[in-house]
């Protein structure tokens, strides 16, 4: 029995000596491989009596026991330890910036023309497209400004010969449309539209978005409600909102629609002048000699149509207070919206 | 137009402030843009009259005057203008008086001599931008007198930014017959009666254009004083309509014009020979007007000719050989209707803009010309006397417009607005509007007034019916319809798709001018015609770009001059490509233009410029959308503005879309780029439409790779190789992989050797290696018989 005793004392001492998992595996081979200690306290089980054996044998067993927990408890903490170097070794500085490609953005003009796309898609307005290099035809003629028309002095078209002109709105579009289509009809149409007008607010070229709803029953109070509702939802404020009397040659009757100023809340600053309204946007009832040109029966439909421009309204969304900055295209103003 | 309030209210006074009364101007329709005070602020300004006047005894241009300012002793006044002398009346800041711009008027000595306040020019009382000498006040003036309340100058100047159709609201009548409409309010002008002839002088008038000039009158008056003063009151009221006094005779058809609203003209009677006649002018006929050039008509000009010819561009401008001039002793007065349609457009062709073309543009009431007369003459014979011809009246009934009767549909008129509006409220405005109102079945007939050329149709009226009612007052709803679902076509990409993955890709997005500088235009797309503005707003804006990259680079520029290293950029939008027939494509591209590193400076990675690869994965990834990447090929081909050695043609399905490529080293050189600049462009109808994806089979067996390198000509493409690896190949190719591409030592000059990696894998079955190595043995004899590629061990 002191030979058991003094045997699991001598192997507890070496697992405990044992510094890594190779060594350790020796002392096991050593106390319990297949020539070790303990197989051979078993195989001298023999010489002893019938009555002692099962005594003796169990004593072994137990003494076999206890050194296999105390490998297996040994093993774990030289694993453990292994562990914990190695997670020492790897640990980094989470605090250093992330590698790699850095996201670049959409210019200012193209998110808010996604914006507005997004409130008019959710009330079925589909998005046309139209060219930018136009004729008479459809950016005057069929909007029922006539060459000698008082409006077509507002705007100062840029001309390439008599009849091909860079279109001055993206009314066309609603020409276009309504040409190819028939009620119902719900568009937008953005684009890029020209005037030959450069100075502190106005660059040769700028944006806008014209929508059109035509349908058998389109009133202007319908009108009044999508513009209401645009304006609140693209501002993401309750905005008060007013419809003026104006004039356009192809609505009648026509409007001009100003929000309560986003910059001071209607109380008068300089973007204002002072008069806490902000004019938004032209809009009206399709005129008659609009629809004959197209040939939609005026009798049958009526239809809104409205036109914003759109570096004005992400001038007011984002506070930009120079409108050539757009063109500019310096990268410490476009990154500004990424 | 600006006028006085003070002049208006003359005419309607409603019980409503300025501001109100600007509000509800505004919200009908009359946008109110400025309001501005008639006079900058300033006190202690009274009417003062000279008393005497002696030389300053040290000062040449100074002059001593004694002054009456009303109460107490004359006092003693300093005073440089040239204009100063005994008797006159002028304005006199007293001593405390604080003048604008906060100049405040203290007891002073002037080289030595006491003066005690400031004989005041109209610029120094802020009433004009400059002025000569002293204010020179009536002799009626009264001596002591506040100056404002003389001048009554609290008043402002209201400016209406009228939109064309309102045309009736040019003028002091046409405002307050609005304000009177919007207010229930009585609107009273001065009387216009008709001044009875005094002498039997009279010129002959004839139209030959009736139908441009239905209308025309005039009369004689002779031995005019064109030197008499215009009274301070008419001046005073022109400067508020931001009209500048001239002369009298001028002043007062200025004066009339702003009132009424009807444009005249006043011809010296000395200079006319003949007679009148309004005619159109025979093309190249000549006319020097009264700003001093001479334009050449064309034979749409309608003109007031006399017997040498032209003497005015009829409702534009007058000619300066008859204008009124110091000289001139008796006049001839024209007051006429020009149609819109004889005078639109005119001026414009003649670069001129008028206040007698805008207004007759727009319309001016045909029944106004025989107001006007009366009310120009009689203002005539009050300030330059005279003796008055009878008025001579040419007329063509048959040509003056006719007032339709237009329908007017209750019903139409709900569904227009998406109101009701009660009947007796329709007609109670169109009475006050003028209308003539006759109820029929269903509506009205309404009758429009001869001064509303704006109303045609029915939409005009009920316009009118919603802008009394206020659009304010309207409801405001949300449509109705039948909820229709989109299509929504899932193979076609949006171009917010293609830019998103850019985006990600670290590009940023601009947006240039599509009207470009014709040098850069030229230096990218030599061989292309372009097609040019007729009226750039300046010579580096006025060609169209038949590419991007024209605007795209000068904003590399841009940046690059400030201080930014690395640039990625695109734009998406039109390009302009004329072609031979006379047709012109405008299409969508989407370019970009990449400067620098491949990535932002960083630690942890070396920093490595971008070369041709990067931006053809770039190129790539978006390609990859589609989904449809195989239908897509890149091939050398050489582009004037690119790289000849680095620079590819995208073509897809055996179209060409599209380049990609380094700029070339000598334009670098020319726009002053220091590194190495990428560029790509293509047509984004290209790349919009995609495939809808399709599930194969996954195979449930191994799938075996073999990597080979083989060396071949350096000349040969990797596309063509990949394209024989594949023809000798057998259909269980599942995966090509190109892993390497050496050049160098070890390898012959002018060989080059690629590694790849073959994967094959069957559907149904396990591949045997014998099969594996059957079909690596057909592609490395085909890869040696096709390309001359030589194994490497
Ligand atoms: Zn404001």
């Amino acid at each position: 029995m002191d030979e058991l005793t003094g045997l699991v004392s001598e192997a507890e001492r070496l697992i405990a000596e044992a510094s890594d998992i190779q060594a350790l595996d020796q002392v096991r081979v050593h106390f319990l491989g297949k020539k070790g200690s303990f197989t051979e306290l078993m195989k001298g089980l023999g010489k002893l009596s019938a009555e002692e054996r099962p005594a003796a044998g169990q004593a072994i067993n137990q003494a076999k026991g206890a050194v296999q927990q105390a490998l297996e408890a040994r093993k774990q903490t030289l694993k453990d330890e292994v562990l914990h170097a190695r997670l020492e070794s790897e640990k980094v500085d989470v605090t250093l910036p992330g590698r790699g490609q850095q996201t670049g953005g959409l210019h200012p003009v193209t998110l808010t023309l996604q914006r507005i796309e997004s409130l008019f898609s959710q009330l079925g307005f589909s998005v046309a497209e139209g060219p930018e290099i136009e004729d008479d035809f459809h950016n005057f003629e069929a909007l029922n400004i006539p060459e000698t028309h008082p409006a077509r002095a507002m705007h100062d078209t840029f001309y390439f010969d008599a009849h091909t002109l860079l279109r001055t709105h993206t009314s066309p579009v609603q020409i276009r449309t309504m040409k190819q289509g028939q009620p119902p009809l719900r568009i937008i149409a953005p684009g890029r539209v020209y005037r030959c007008d450069s100075d502190l607010t106005h660059t040769p070229m700028f944006h806008q978005v014209e929508g059109l709803m035509v349908d058998e029953n389109v009133s202007f109070a319908q009108l009044k409600g999508v513009m209401d509702d645009f304006l609140r939802n693209f501002f993401e404020a309750d905005l008060a909102v007013r419809f003026r009397p104006s004039y356009f040659p192809f609505t009648e009757p026509s409007a001009e629609a100003d929000i309560q100023c986003v910059m001071c809340g209607g109380e008068g600053c300089r973007v204002c002048s002072h008069t806490g309204w902000i004019e938004i946007l032209g809009c009206g009832m399709v005129h008659p000699e609009v629809f004959r040109h197209v040939g939609i029966d005026s009798e049958k439909y009526t239809g809104f149509a409205f036109g914003l421009g759109v570096e004005r309204m992400a001038m007011l969304r984002y506070g930009v207070n120079d409108l050539r900055l757009f063109f500019e295209n310096d990268l410490r103003f476009l990154q500004q919206f990424n | 137009m600006k006028f006085s309030e003070q002049w208006l209210r003359e005419w309607v006074n409603p019980s409503v402030s300025t501001e109100e009364l600007c509000h509800q101007l505004t919200m009908a329709g009359l946008e109110v843009d400025a309001v501005e005070p008639v006079a900058a602020l300033f006190s202690g300004v009274v009417v003062a009259e000279v008393l005497s006047v002696e030389p300053h005894p040290d000062a040449d241009k100074l002059r001593v005057t004694q002054v009456n300012v009303g109460e107490g002793e004359p006092v003693q006044i300093v005073c440089g203008a040239a204009n100063v002398r005994p008797g006159l009346r002028v304005p006199c800041a007293m001593v405390g008086a604080v003048l604008p711009g906060d100049f405040k008027i203290k007891k002073a000595k002037l080289r030595g001599v006491p003066s005690n306040g400031m004989l005041a020019s109209a610029s120094e009382l802020g009433l004009v931008e400059s002025a000569e000498g002293l204010m020179e006040l009536p002799t009626d003036a009264p001596v002591g007198t506040n100056f404002r309340d003389y001048l009554q100058l609290d008043d402002v100047t209201i400016e209406l930014g009228l939109t064309p159709n309102r045309g009736d609201c040019l003028s002091i009548a046409g405002i307050a017959r609005e304000t009177g409409v919007l207010n229930h309010a009585d609107v009273s002008g001065p009387a216009c009666e008709a001044v009875a002839s005094s002498i039997d002088d009279s010129f002959s008038v004839a139209i030959n254009a009736p139908e441009a000039c239905p209308r025309y009158l005039g009369r004689v008056i002779r031995g005019v004083n064109v030197a008499a003063e215009t009274p301070l009151w008419m001046a005073e009221r022109l400067r508020r309509s931001g009209i500048r006094s001239l002369s009298a005779v001028v002043d007062v058809t200025n004066y009339v014009l702003l009132e009424l609203g009807q444009p005249m003209h006043a011809f010296d009677l000395g200079k006319l020979s003949g007679g009148i006649q309004v005619r159109m002018a025979t093309a190249g006929e000549k006319i020097k007007l009264l700003n001093d050039t001479e334009v050449e008509l064309d034979g749409e000009t309608l003109v007031i000719a006399d017997g040498n010819g032209p003497v005015a561009m009829a409702g534009v401008m007058g000619g300066s050989a008859s204008a009124v001039g110091d000289a001139t002793r008796d006049i001839f007065l024209e007051s006429a209707f020009f149609t819109p349609a004889a005078i639109a457009g005119k001026a414009r062709r003649y670069g001129l803009h008028t206040d007698s073309s805008h207004r007759f543009e727009r319309g001016v009431s045909p029944q106004m010309a025989t107001k006007a007369i009366a009310r120009a003459t009689a203002l005539l014979l009050d300030i330059v006397g005279g003796d008055v011809g009878p008025v001579v009246e040419v007329c063509s009934e048959a040509n003056l417009p006719k007032a339709h009767p237009i329908t007017l549909r209750h019903a139409r008129v709900t569904r227009v607005l998406g109101t009701e509006v009660a009947k007796d409220s329709i007609e109670e405005i169109l009475c006050r509007l003028e209308m003539k109102v006759e109820s029929v079945d269903g509506g009205w007939q309404v009758t429009a007034p001869a001064f509303r050329f704006d109303i045609t149709i029915e939409e005009d009226l009920i316009e009118e019916i919603g802008r009394i009612i206020g659009y304010s007052n309207l409801p405001s709803i949300r449509p109705h319809g039948s909820l229709t679902m989109g299509e929504r076509p899932e193979a076609k990409l949006s171009i917010a798709d293609l830019a998103a993955v850019l985006v990600e890709r670290g590009y940023q997005e601009a947006i240039t001018y599509t009207f470009v500088e014709p040098k850069m235009q030229q230096l990218l797309d030599p061989q292309r015609e372009t097609i040019a503005l007729a009226n750039p707003i300046s010579a580096d804006m006025s060609v169209m770009r038949t590419t991007l990259w024209a605007g795209l680079l000068p904003v590399l520029q841009h940046n690059l001059n400030r201080q930014q290293g690395r640039v990625r950029l695109f734009e998406y939008g039109l390009r302009f490509l004329p072609q031979g027939d006379g047709e012109l494509v405008q299409d969508n591209v989407l370019a970009g233009v990449v400067y620098g590193e491949v990535l932002p400076e960083q630690w942890g990675s070396e920093s490595m410029k971008i070369d041709f690869f990067d931006i053809k994965g770039d190129v790539e990834a978006v390609l990859g959308l589609t989904g449809c990447v195989s239908d897509f090929a890149f091939r050398a081909e050489s582009h004037p503005a690119l790289h000849p050695g680095q620079s590819a043609r995208i073509s897809r399905d055996g179209r060409d879309i599209g380049w990609l490529g380094a700029l070339h080293p000598s334009l670098e050189q020319k726009l002053g780029l220091s590194g190495q600049t990428f560029l790509f462009e293509i047509e984004s109808s290209a790349i919009t439409s995609g495939n809808v994806a399709k599930f194969g089979e996954i195979s449930k067996f191994p799938a075996i790779r073999r990597d080979i390198a083989v060396e071949m000509d350096r000349d040969i493409s990797a596309m063509r190789l990949f394209d024989t690896v594949k023809s000798a190949a057998p259909d269980n190719l599942r995966n090509l992989k190109l892993f390497d591409v050496y050049e160098g030592e070890h390898i012959d000059s002018g060989r080059k050797s690629l590694a790849l990696g073959l994967t094959l894998q069957a559907q149904s079955r396990t591949l045997t290696d014998s099969e594996v190595d059957s079909a690596i043995d057909a592609v490395v004899r085909t890869l040696a018989n096709e390309l001359g590629a030589k194994l490497r061990e």
